[in-house]
């Protein structure tokens, strides 16, 4: 399951802050990237982003998996965009510096390619954010985490429980796939879709009708254990505040701050150069 | 049906773990290339529709969080939110079903495949497109095909795959009967 | 010390019973017992009997988590438990539950442990004191960063014992202890609770049908239940004398059965309650003995070709640590066959390479008169079927006859030719009555019976089963092996995996054992488990016919074992 979040336990200053922390800095830190287009705040959010992630001493070869994934999909999410829509930076902007007619509607201007550069901006803007509390926190502080900032104990739990059960479900699921493979159970693209999918279902329902039994032997377990009795509980993986925690959770809120502040300023979410 | 709370809270788990792997690993080639179809919305319905809308919300929500975080591409939240919003209204419509009785007969199964076609609908070419729209400031038309090529294929799969989980459950349920040995 | 009688009792049933909602007759009927404080008590029964319902009642999932109608008294100190909660409850009362995966709830064996605490609200540093003092006491504290994952079945076992100890209950209640066990496993397992006992001064209730694997530590008492109602409650010799274990569905142990085939009177002042114990006279000896000389002995099984070769066999799931190593073992046509071993010990992989779920490394696999590298995992199964451990995992039709159809229509065999072949197998595998059934009335012996008639309708040669027999009774385990042999005896090649030492010894001709990724031994099932070096390094148990054997000076203990196993297969059949 470590392998599956990609947590990497090794002592940084990131790994010292509490995963509360780091879980409020990451929704703040998110959002202010999510709602500013400002050219400036977004290229500075990805410098600090890449210093952080140098901090964390995680190393490149730790995720250069899920870089490479998440490079394909941004390259196609700009595709499809300018696909779709090759004029809306023309729309936003309220301007048309023409560079290169492709024929058509499809006319490169530099409006379109500075909406582009921004769109790509706010993903290395987050991304490498969301990457370092992925790396940086341990799975088991998780739950601890959500209860900190203010969700119920219960439902952080079903939080818990689903990383505790997630890698024995995908256990289960690769041995039935097995068995019934060796029944004749095939999805490839042999089949036609609805075959394929009534395949799919073959193996879905011995696992997840097994899966309801054991939510009744788990829910027993926990309530012989006084799970659910008082308002609150304690964590044995929780950790205390220390002043480096509230410093960083001070800072991602003036990051907040400081983008809804332009959005005013700017008149909107958009920095515009070509006015 | 009445669950203990602690219940409640365990098939969240449960089915946010299911919802996980189902979406993360198992994959279905789909007829366009390199391209596989989502089947945990099928899992969804029938988790939501057998625990409710507070389960099927956070069933959602959670999964698909988690997806979104092992995968390391961000968080996508105007669709991870529309999750959790396809499983409360699914929660909804699981009030009208007995399943947990056994029952999962030709009503059931119009009332079931009409509440996830309309509750798709809502969910992916309504309003994740707009969160899309208001969160990223992406172009409209895109979004709005890319919500209605992935609602239709999230009906499709819901329609087959969560219409099976639901018969196969009703079906496990021992019913009391006159089950005669023949000869 | 007090005597053990005149202690105050914790738990009280006086006239007691319970119905489920669901159910049309009450599960348990007149329950009178008394738990005193420091007992032990082996509660004991088939399948259905309401043990279970009664460690419900015990630990308060009834009447908190499950409904139905109580008649009479149930108190736990004095107090009706109906007016106590599940948690007042489970302060005085610690329940390890049977499925030690599923009582498994925190991501790390610390975080495990120290779930009652933090439902408690306990505060650091008392916390970790209190996780890392219980974690000593089952002698897992070197494993608190662990996730279940990389825990043995045994160890999993000890974090759920530490789990229910950080609060010092006063009653301890085991359910099913040794199902999930190695023979090794379960008598450390056994060990440990007899030392808990004797540290805590706890009571510890136990729920188990293996009588002998339990009495490996003494009991102060054996509850015998049938039927929702209270047969016996005595002490072991006494029960152990007479003939209500036999009556009721509980297997008594290999020694006890022994001495009455031989002819021994067995009674309470022979101490039967243990091989250790057991005090023989030069008469019941010399009994024993004359049983041996005069039983005749086996003629050894024919030679038989080879169907399946694997050589050199290597497997690696991450392609650093081996899981098997270099295996060479043949199969034979015809045989009944045993793989035996501990967890992780390679047993379940090799079945999965020889079914081709995975691939080999090096090495090669030769099935006679097939060429067997080229054939896909659909096509393999036309010759080699496996059968998984829970039923509940490979059935995914309602109705039976589609469920067993599968595998046929799958393959497109033509419809009128499918009907036949699927009578067929429901008619071998004892499912004709039920053909027209839903797979949900069917009762968990039955479902795997299904499952191996969905197997065996593809007609294999070689039918492979992952513990056939786990988690029943045994009158189940009975009616399912008899079934095999049945079916081996039409010539199906059949092979079990299994840690059941009483199954490998009464039902596999042979036995291989692996350990870490090797072969260790080969033989017949009554030389390995009458071998203590090789008993040791693999796990196993030996079977107390052996110490029985050299109790009366019988020099051949590994024959003596052969022919009791012999003259109760007579027996059974007559």
């Amino acid at each position: 399951m470590r392998n599956i979040f990609n947590y990497v336990d090794r002592p940084s200053p990131i790994h010292r802050l509490t995963g509360a922390t780091k879980l409020v800095c990451l929704l703040l830190w998110s959002f202010a990237a999510m709602s500013t287009y400002d050219t400036r705040l977004l290229v500075f959010l990805t410098l600090l982003s890449l210093v952080l992630f140098a901090l964390s001493r995680i190393r490149f070869s730790d995720v250069s998996f899920l870089v490479s994934f998440m490079a394909a999909f941004m390259v196609l999410n700009n595709v499809l965009i300018f696909v779709f829509s090759p004029q809306h930076g023309v729309t936003l902007y309220g301007s048309s510096h023409p560079l290169l007619s492709l024929g058509g509607q499809y006319v490169i201007t530099r409006e379109q390619l500075f909406y582009h550069l921004n769109l790509v901006l706010k993903y290395f803007a987050t991304i490498p954010i969301v990457l370092l509390f992925v790396c940086t926190t341990n799975p088991s502080e998780f739950a601890a985490s959500l209860n900190r900032i203010g969700i119920r104990y219960t439902v952080a739990y079903s939080v818990a429980l689903a990383l505790r059960y997630i890698p024995d479900i995908q256990k289960n699921y690769h041995e039935i796939s097995q068995a019934q493979q060796a029944r004749g159970i095939e999805m490839s693209r042999k089949q036609n879709l609805v075959k394929r999918l009534k395949s799919a279902a073959a193996i879905l329902i011995p696992l997840i009708l097994s899966s309801m039994d054991r939510i009744e032997v788990v829910s027993n377990a926990m309530e012989l254990r006084g799970f659910g009795k008082g308002k609150k509980r304690t964590w044995y993986m929780g950790r205390p505040f220390r002043p480096a925690d509230i410093l960083a959770m001070v800072f991602c809120a003036l990051l907040l701050a400081a983008a809804i502040a332009l959005n005013v300023l700017n008149g909107g979410r958009f920095w515009n150069p070509f006015r | 049906m009445k669950n203990s709370p602690v219940k409640t809270i365990v098939s969240i788990g449960i089915g946010a773990a299911l919802f996980f792997v189902l979406g993360r690993f198992v994959a279905i080639p789909s007829p366009v290339p390199n391209t596989s179809i989502c089947i945990q919305y099928g899992l969804l319905a029938f988790m939501a529709v057998l625990f409710g809308p507070l389960a099927g919300a956070l069933i959602g929500l959670i999964g698909h969080f988690l997806i979104d975080l092992s995968w390391g591409y961000g968080i996508w939240w105007s669709w991870v939110i529309c999750s959790g919003i396809f499983g409360l209204l699914m929660g909804f419509a699981g009030k009208k079903i007995r399943l947990e009785d056994g029952t999962f007969g030709g009503k059931e199964i119009a009332i079931f495949n009409i509440a996830q076609v309309i509750a798709h609908l809502i969910c992916w070419v309504v309003v994740a497109p707009i969160l899309d729209i208001v969160m990223y400031a992406e172009p409209a038309n895109k979004v709005f095909l890319q919500g209605l090529v992935g609602g239709v294929s999230n009906i499709v799969t819901t329609a087959i795959i969560g219409t099976l989980l639901c018969i196969a459950y009703a079906a496990s349920k021992p019913k009391k009967g006159s089950l005669k040995e023949e000869k | 010390m007090k005597d053990i009688t005149e202690r105050e009792p914790i738990i009280e049933f006086r006239d007691f019973g319970f119905q489920y909602n669901a159910q049309a007759e009450p599960t348990l009927k007149g329950i009178d017992l008394q738990i005193r404080k420091g007992e032990k008590v082996l509660i004991a029964g088939p399948s259905g009997c309401g043990k279970s319902t009664l460690a419900h009642c015990i630990n308060g999932l009834i009447p908190f988590a499950y409904r139905g109608t109580i008649t009479g008294s149930v108190t736990v100190r004095g107090r009706e438990t109906k007016d106590l909660s599940i948690f007042a409850l489970s302060r005085t009362v610690g329940t390890v539950l049977q499925d030690s995966d599923g009582q498994f709830i925190g991501l790390t064996v610390a975080e495990d442990i120290a779930f009652a605490l933090e439902n408690d609200c306990v505060q650091e540093p008392e916390l970790h004191d209190r996780v890392l003092k219980a974690a000593a006491a089952v002698g897992i504290d070197t494993h608190l960063l662990n996730a279940p994952d990389q825990l043995s079945g045994g160890q999993k076992q000890r974090v759920a014992m530490a789990g229910v100890m950080v609060d010092d209950v006063e009653v301890f209640l085991f359910d099913e202890p040794l199902a999930n066990l190695d023979p090794a496993t379960g008598k450390s397992a056994m060990e440990l609770i007899d030392e808990i006992h004797d540290r805590t001064g706890a009571a510890v209730i136990i729920i188990e049908h293996r009588l002998e694997d339990v009495l490996h530590r003494s009991m102060d008492r054996i509850v015998l239940m049938n039927e929702g109602r209270i047969i016996a409650d005595m002490d072991p010799d006494t029960l152990l004398s007479g003939e209500l274990l036999r009556n009721h569905g509980i297997r008594e142990p290999l020694y006890v059965t022994a001495l009455k085939y031989a002819g021994v009177r067995v009674t309470p002042e022979l101490k039967p309650s243990s091989i250790r114990s057991l005090r023989l006279g030069p008469e019941e000896k010399q009994k024993v003995l004359d049983w041996y000389r005069r039983t005749p002995p086996r003629p050894a099984p024919p030679p038989r070709p080879v169907l399946l070769k694997a050589e050199d066999v290597t497997f690696s799931y991450d392609g650093r640590r081996e899981t098997l190593s270099h295996i060479s073992l043949e199969i034979f046509r015809g045989e009944s066959l045993a793989i035996v071993g501990t967890n992780g010990a390679g047993k379940s992989t090799f079945s999965k390479v020889v079914c081709g779920f995975e691939k080999h490394q090096s090495g090669t696999l030769c099935f006679t008169g097939l060429d067997w590298p080229s054939l896909s995992l659909k096509e393999r199964a036309d010759h080699v079927g496996y059968v998984m451990q829970n039923p509940n995992q490979m059935i995914s039709k309602p109705m039976i006859f589609d469920e067993v159809a599968m595998g046929l229509r799958n393959r497109n065999v033509p419809e009128e030719e499918i009907r036949p072949r699927v009578e067929q197998a429901l008619k071998t595998c004892g499912l004709w009555p039920f053909r027209n059934w839903p797979v949900s009335a069917l009762s968990f012996g039955q479902k795997k019976r299904v499952t191996i008639a969905s197997i065996l309708v593809l007609e294999p040669e070689i039918i492979i089963l992952d513990e056939p027999t786990a988690g029943q009774d045994y009158r189940h385990y009975t009616e399912i092996m008899e079934f095999l042999r049945e079916l081996n005896a039409r010539g199906v090649t059949v092979v079990m995996i299994t840690h059941d030492m009483h199954l490998m010894l009464e039902y596999a001709e042979r036995s291989v054992v692996f350990s870490q990724g090797r072969v260790l031994a080969d033989d017949s099932s009554a030389a390995i488990l009458t071998d203590p070096d090789l008993v040791r390094r693999a796990s196993l148990k030996e079977t107390s016919l052996y110490d029985l054997a050299l109790l009366c000076g019988i020099d051949e203990p590994k024959e003596f074992v052969r022919r009791f196993i012999d003259y109760e297969r007579e027996a059974y059949r007559s």
